[in-house]
């Protein structure tokens, strides 16, 4: 018994090296000086710390411009999204309308369809609506990318709401909306809010639709991806931080909510 | 919906099959000439072979730990779902930290006196999968393992405990009574990984630009440096086709299966 416990403590710690190691080592590798990054064989202690690179990186000419661009894209999309998936969510958890079997098959397979498929057609739909290497154009995108996530999550989280307090308010002559913004709202919102997040680092993380629809407008992984090929390694390792950094942040936030997320939305 | 979905859609497929003057299969027929695109099939074929498996299986360990009470099971889970947010691009960027020639894992294998190795040279294609098939892992992971614990809390603990009771050990209750109850995550988690597999590409750029081609990364290759979306746009269709099939085959089986 006692040595089942040892053995379970191991694997725990184990894969937690795994998957801790290399977020430890990216920061490392971002905030060592150019000098030692260059010297071989790398430290594997912060021996050499630096916030050189990390200064010039963000000084360098689109890095700013490409964080504002991924931040003006984020936050759109998660207006957009909210605002259009909110209400559908709280249709398909609470009224049995025809076809709804049938949406909901239809809501996974759009998350089947791949970026691409719909990125090189768009970039030309685009381009005819003058709409090419804007924001609203990454926007619209992203949004048709999370809409479907969002519809599901806040369905599961309204499912989890009980109708029967609903009823109740609206027996004691509240209105719809009244128990909905009362009773409801009140209920839903830290999951619409975990459905938000969800969205907003989607859009954040995605890079090839943004890379494909501008050119001079790209958000901050669009650009990331563009320069790869001329940038000094120490520049990408930085990039990579930059990058990652909102998630851990993302992941701290939602925490709570993951398992309610993929358990109850996706069976 | 209709316009963000079915236009590019319908304006893709158009796209893939004109030329400049009228229906044509040329794009086709240059996809198909193309020795990349047989590469980046064969390199998508073998990652998903090799990667899918391989994930499930640590996916689903990593579930039973933490069904186990491990102490600091917070942290630890808390460290295991981070991948979960961290997009391909910044993974094969940390990866590419630790392999590239003066990377990490070069100066740890200095250190200990082996001679270090070119992980990501063209010339070592092996080891470039490998870095590759360990980014994916590394950062995929978690989604399934997210699926799985989300699954596992929905069994009772009762069921485990009765057969427990009735003599089981520990592998025989994970084989006859968790892993048949987990059936259904595990389905949703199959086709949701297969299908974003089949997508794989800012991991593979990162690490190896075209050196290691992938379907997905062709079609960047194709509309980005070629300049040439109509070629792109035909790739893209295949792996829409290699998408749809993959879902409704599981979807079939998954139903052949529950009959």
């Amino acid at each position: 018994m006692t040595r089942r416990r040892v053995l379970v403590q191991l694997g725990c710690v184990l894969v937690t090296l795994f998957m801790g190691l290399p977020l430890y080592l990216i920061a490392l590798a971002s905030f060592t000086s150019r000098d030692a990054l260059n010297a071989f064989p790398l430290p594997l202690l912060p021996t050499a710390v630096s916030g050189d690179t990390m200064n010039t990186f963000l000084r360098t000419t689109g890095i700013v411009g490409g964080m504002l661009n991924s931040l003006t894209v984020g936050l759109s999309t998660v207006a957009l999204a909210t605002l259009l998936g909110v209400p559908g969510g709280y249709a398909l958890a609470r009224f049995a309308f025809r076809g709804r079997d049938a949406y909901q098959v239809v809501m996974l397979l759009t998350r089947a369809l791949p970026i691409v498929v719909l990125s090189v057609p768009l970039a030309k739909i685009f381009i005819d609506a003058g709409l090419y290497d804007t924001t609203y154009a990454v926007t619209l995108l992203h949004t048709a990318l999370a809409l479907p996530s969002t519809i599901l999550i806040t369905a599961a989280v309204f499912a989890g709401v009980s109708v029967e307090q609903e009823e109740a308010a609206m027996v004691f002559g509240a209105h719809r909306w009244a128990a909905f913004l009362r009773i409801v709202a009140p209920q839903a919102l830290p999951g619409i809010a975990a459905a938000a997040v969800f969205t907003f680092v989607t859009s954040w993380n995605e890079v090839l639709g943004a890379s494909i629809l501008t050119l001079n407008r790209r958000t901050l992984p669009a650009h990331v991806l563009a320069t790869l090929a001329d940038s000094p390694l120490a520049f990408r390792f930085v990039g990579g931080l930059v990058l990652v950094l909102p998630a851990i942040v993302f992941i701290a936030l939602v925490r709570r909510y993951l398992l309610n997320m993929w358990g109850t939305t996706l069976r | 919906m209709t316009l963000l979905f079915l236009w590019p859609l319908v304006t893709g497929l158009a796209a893939a099959f004109t030329g400049a003057d009228g229906p044509t299969t040329a794009h086709v027929r240059r996809m198909i000439e193309d020795a990349y695109f047989w590469e980046a099939m064969r390199n998508t074929a073998l990652l998903i072979v090799v990667l899918i498996p391989l994930q499930f299986a640590l996916a689903i360990t990593m579930a039973l730990l933490l069904r186990q009470n491990p102490r600091f099971a917070g942290l630890h889970f808390y460290v295991w779902v981070i991948p979960l947010a961290v997009s391909d691009l910044a993974a094969g960027l940390i990866w590419l930290s630790i392999f590239t020639d003066r990377g990490y894992l070069n100066s740890v294998l200095d250190g200990l006196g082996i001679t270090p190795y070119a992980w990501l040279s063209y010339e070592n294609p092996a080891t470039m999968f490998l870095a590759i098939v360990l980014a994916e892992l590394w950062r995929s992971t978690s989604l399934v393992f997210v699926i799985v614990v989300a699954g596992m809390q929905g069994i009772p603990r009762d069921y485990e405990e009765a057969a427990e009771v009735l003599g089981a050990g520990y592998r025989a209750r994970v084989r006859h009574v968790i892993l048949p109850q987990l059936r259904p995550s595990l389905q949703v988690a199959l086709i949701l990984r297969t299908i974003l597999a089949l997508e794989t590409f800012a991991v593979a750029q990162a690490l190896t630009a075209r050196s290691f081609p992938l379907l997905v990364g062709e079609t960047y290759q194709w509309y980005y440096f070629l300049q040439n979306p109509n070629v792109a746009t035909a790739i893209a269709l295949v792996v829409l086709l290699l998408s749809l099939t993959a879902a409704f085959g599981y979807l079939r089986l998954m139903r052949g299966a529950a009959r």
